[in-house]
């Protein structure tokens, strides 16, 4: 199995803010969901695999490429969503393909014209009159119309209705079917992820909490709920973290069986939801 | 082939595919030899991960269910037709077992059972 992104050790210095030691690989073939708050550095690592900002230490492969080196060559095999899309406001949707199709050897305006119509985004209209949902639609189709072998996407799915973000993936989950094909995804509606995503990558404050496959999660995950006294400290430490009410405790488990052993039937255990992991792991990781 | 996913059953969706495919091969829905959609295919229609229709289809080929040719597909594999009667009482004697304990509870005896047994077969041919 080949790899489409490779990063290890990637560092990158702000001021007020640090993106430290990140390594993940997303193998050819599947689907990763980025996950993380506001702020965690999803989108830095998104710039940072497109050399558009420069990084302080570590490594980026793309296709087994180095990242910088290979910098155009890896991006012509790339489709970019950004988070806020940004054309020339005047320019009408017409417009802005013909200055973007020439760039991509690979470009395939029959794809484009019928994700066009499939999305419904009106060519001759200029780009500022568009809603944000037309922007991020227009975007899909651009970084869909060249045979991209791997699709970065920022918040795709921000400001779209659920209609669209399911046929969002019903387009990835048709791309996966060419198994060389893969799609870096950073969101937090992670309901999007729930359904299509194989990997599931968490980064809080700059830093990987896990990267992991979602059936690991799905499986092994959950939210133990019970009266407060069965919280003791022994059993604490287990958990991945914890949310404490007059009425009782809920916390998070990586692993069910043992927690139903400590347990027993004095608790009701569920499967986690990604959203639960995200909520308990920024809130409550630290205080388990 | 029919697969429904349920998203609130506590089983794993690998389970559920994995369970409703088996029960086909065995009623014979999914005859020998019969080709199955590929992991990929499977994972789009269903708008799951490939990991997990994977998944399922590596134990149902450990449990002899289906074979996969690589580079042509996967198929039902050939039964053993004792194995697949043996599956196939099995499957009518656990829900047997639930009706007699169920009797039992309710202090119904065996003849009256009998009784019950011989009218349902008959009234469904």
């Amino acid at each position: 199995m080949n790899s489409a992104i490779e990063i290890s050790g990637l560092r990158k210095e702000y001021k007020g803010f640090t993106l430290r030691d990140v390594s993940f690989t997303l193998p050819q073939g599947f689907i990763m969901g980025l996950i993380g708050p506001n702020g965690a550095g999803k989108t830095t690592i998104i710039k940072l695999i497109l050399n558009l900002i420069r990084r302080n230490a570590g490594d980026i492969k793309v296709f087994g490429l180095d990242a910088i080196k290979h910098e155009a060559e890896i991006k012509a095999r790339i489709g970019f969503v950004h988070e806020t899309p940004r054309f020339i406001e005047d320019a009408t949707l017409k417009d802005i393909k013909l200055a973007i199709a020439p760039f991509y050897e690979k470009w395939d305006e029959k794809m484009f014209r019928s994700l066009i119509s499939e999305f419904a985004l009106p060519l001759e209209k200029k780009f500022k009159k568009l809603s944000h949902g037309m922007k991020m639609k227009l975007q899909i189709a651009l970084a869909l119309s060249h045979d991209a072998d791997l699709l970065l996407m920022d918040e795709p799915t921000s400001g779209l209705d659920p209609v669209f973000r399911r046929e969002l993936l019903e387009q990835l989950s048709g791309l996966m079917q060419n198994e060389q094909k893969a799609v870096l995804f950073s969101t937090h509606i992670t309901s999007d992820l729930e359904r299509t995503a194989d990997y599931i990558t968490f980064i809080n404050d700059g830093e990987i909490v896990f990267s992991l496959p979602k059936d690991v999660i799905k499986e092994k995950w959950g939210i133990v709920k019970g009266a407060k006294e069965l919280l003791l400290k022994k059993s604490r430490g287990m958990f991945k973290g914890v949310r404490e009410t007059d009425f009782g405790f809920e916390a998070l488990t990586d692993d069910i069986p043992s927690a139903r052993r400590e347990f027993d039937s004095g608790v009701v255990i569920e499967r986690a939801s990604i959203e639960d992991v995200m909520i308990f792991m920024d809130k409550g990781g630290d205080h388990a | 082939m029919k697969v429904i996913i349920s998203n609130s059953s506590p089983d794993p969706i690998y389970e559920q595919i994995n369970r409703q495919i088996k029960a086909q091969i065995i009623s014979g829905d999914l005859a020998e030899g019969e080709a199955l959609p590929s992991i990929r295919k499977l994972a789009q229609e269903l708008l799951i991960s490939v990991i997990t229709t994977k998944r399922a289809y590596d134990e149902l080929e450990r449990e002899g269910f289906i074979n996969t040719v690589s580079g042509k597909g996967t198929y039902v594999a050939v039964q053993n037709q004792e194995l697949l009667k043996e599956k196939k009482m099995k499957i009518v004697e656990e829900k047997l077992a639930e009706a007699v304990s169920e009797a039992k509870m309710m202090g119904i005896g065996l003849d009256h059972l009998e009784d019950m047994l011989k009218l349902l077969f008959k009234e469904d041919q």
